[in-house]
């Protein structure tokens, strides 16, 4: 059997409904970050099998990846830090309690 | 290239004056800062007239409509760190305040890479230089709790919708085989396929989060709420201004040519949704920052007119909102910040009265308001009417209708700009706000919004000029029709 593109693309898109699906349902806001991870990590790799099937005579999606993994990490490092900063002064990461501000 | 060095200098003069000098050579932090931006800003004057310049195997592009953009940006953040002196020397900020100059020259040089970026990689780059230090200067109140919180829903929608944007960007990738613009742009002539759809409408909700149009829109008034003002401010028109000029960039020379196959319709109900929405839900707000949200989400509507009538004078007109815009709500926040660090009252009722105790500060505020409204001798007004005739060009029935719409909203906006007026001026409060003098950098900075909300309109010098511009890159920007 002959691996195509089809089945990275397939695993690639449920990953990241699951992120949205997560990010949606998700109440502890680490999850709500890993949910965010996990459609970031979708796009990689839908860059990477773009690359690798359909023009791998350049490196364009490859770079790319590269460089979207570290954007990545300093989301994840900038949201952290707040999210530190909000269990300081809550002691509680449930995004049902930031209601302070509301319509 | 000329002006992203000097800002890079700037920041790292900045750095290095917050790093290592002592507790007196830090007394003149803000001052650094704005002097540096001032540099800038007349330095901008003269990149002006210089012709393209690109870089980095065509990835980076300056045209002298970039140019013009960035200098209009550069006048947007001077007039912030001159209305933000008194609120970073203050007790609590006065330990970071370093930082707060450093992130904010960093996001404008996020922006910077953003509006002249040509190929995706570029892009991406500095839209995440500008949104994630943005989220730390919103948390920067760190004694308010709601500081905290509208940090978090910023960072993460903002990474919510960076990770949509991308999505939509793999599916163009898959399609065309390259990240350039010019090369996408080849590849998708007419081209009319689901997944092209798609992409487009993925790359349009992941921008639209940063300019908060409609449907994505719900984290804008609790972050201009939670943050403090003079971050609120510059979110608020800076961030805003530079989005919009990114997203009337994507659409013209990416997606320029698929125009009325994938994207007419979709920006068309954003924009009735927008500017219906934001203005129906501005009619109810008491606090005047979540006020002023939504008020700039209505106003981010009519800022989209200049993207879908797609042609010059909607490019011109748009860049002239953005100026003008950057004018009138730097001064309805330069009032708002002067009023909460003499007393710390923010709703609306406290402003009951005000002109019989601040009359300056309440003229001003007028000011503001007729021209975000519209208000004939004012900017504001020429800015409305310059995006509606852009608009109108495009000539279709249905952009009638679109202007149609907006005009009516115009009408519905005037009711609640005019609800400030009405308590500065006629209503009689309990307890008004006393009389005081505001600080030096504030005084400054509404003379300099008022001087601009005055003369911007009336003297046609910068429209025209604008329009030149557009005008001669036409064939630089849409180059097929």
């Amino acid at each position: 059997m002959e691996i195509t593109a089809i089945y990275y693309l397939i695993p690639a898109l449920i990953m990241f409904c699951c992120g949205v699906y997560g990010f949606i349902t998700r109440k502890n806001m680490i999850a709500i970050l890993i949910s965010l991870e996990l459609m970031l990590n979708a796009v990689d790799i839908n860059f990477v099998v773009f690359n690798r099937f359909l023009y791998p005579e350049q490196m364009e999606g490859m770079f790319f990846t590269l460089f979207a993994i570290a954007i990545a990490a300093a989301e994840t490092a900038v949201a952290i830090a707040i999210i530190i900063n909000i269990f300081r002064a809550a002691k509680n990461i449930d995004v049902r309690d930031l209601t302070k501000m509301k319509f | 290239m000329r002006q992203e060095i000097g800002l890079l200098i700037a920041f790292l003069l900045v750095f290095i004056n917050d790093t290592f000098l002592s507790k007196k050579g830090q007394a003149a932090l803000p001052y650094l800062a704005g002097i540096l931006m001032l540099i800038l800003t007349i330095d901008g004057c003269f990149v002006w007239c210089s012709g393209n310049v690109s870089a980095f195997a065509g990835m980076y592009e300056s045209t002298p409509v970039v140019t013009a953009i960035k200098n209009i940006l550069n006048i947007g953040t001077l007039i912030v760190i001159i209305q933000s002196v008194r609120w970073a020397n203050s007790d609590f900020v006065i330990m970071r305040r370093g930082e707060f100059y450093e992130l904010l020259l960093i996001t404008l040089f996020g922006m910077y890479l953003m509006i002249s970026a040509r190929h995706f990689l570029l892009f991406v780059i500095g839209l995440e230089a500008a949104s994630l230090p943005l989220a730390a200067m919103v948390a920067f109140d760190k004694k308010h709790y709601e500081s905290h919180e509208a940090a978090v829903k910023y960072i993460l929608t903002a990474v919510f919708s960076s990770a949509i944007f991308l999505m939509g960007l793999s599916f163009v990738y898959g399609l065309t085989g390259s990240l350039y613009f010019d090369k996408i742009y080849m590849a998708i002539v007419g081209k009319e396929c689901i997944m092209l759809v798609v992409a487009l409408a993925f790359v349009i909700a992941g921008i639209g989060f940063k300019l908060s149009l409609v449907p994505f829109h719900l984290w804008t008034a609790d972050v201009y709420q939670g943050a403090p003002t003079s971050v609120t401010s510059y979110l608020s028109v800076i961030s805003k201004g530079a989005a919009a000029f990114a997203f009337l960039v994507i659409m013209t020379q990416v997606f320029g040519t698929v125009y009325s196959l994938a994207w007419e319709w979709m920006l068309y109900a954003l924009i009735i949704l927008t500017i219906t929405i934001g203005n129906l839900f501005a009619l109810r707000q008491r606090n005047m920052k979540r006020f002023l949200a939504f008020s700039s989400i209505s106003q981010a509507g009519y800022i989209m007119l200049g993207v879908i009538s797609m042609n010059s004078v909607g490019a011109a007109s748009l860049m002239y909102y953005i100026l003008v815009y950057i004018f009138s709500n730097l001064a309805a926040f330069g009032v708002i910040g002067a009023i909460e660090n003499a007393t710390g009252k923010l709703d609306m009722s406290d402003y009951n009265g005000l002109y019989k105790t601040n009359p300056r500060l309440a003229f001003a505020m007028m000011l503001a308001m007729f021209s975000l409204a519209g208000i004939p001798p004012f900017a504001g007004f020429f800015s409305k009417f310059f995006i509606f005739t852009g608009a109108l060009q495009q000539g279709s029935v249905a952009i009638y209708v679109l202007v149609l719409i907006a005009l009516i909203n115009t009408i519905i906006s005037l009711y609640y700009y005019l609800l400030v007026v009405k308590a500065m001026f006629i209503n009689e409060g309990p307890c008004p706000v006393e009389h005081f003098r505001s600080s030096c950098g504030e005084r400054l900075g509404l003379w300099i919004t008022v001087a601009g909300i005055i003369f911007l309109g009336i003297v046609s010098c910068f429209y025209s000029h604008l329009l030149d511009l557009t005008a001669v890159s036409n064939m630089n920007m849409y180059f097929i029709q």
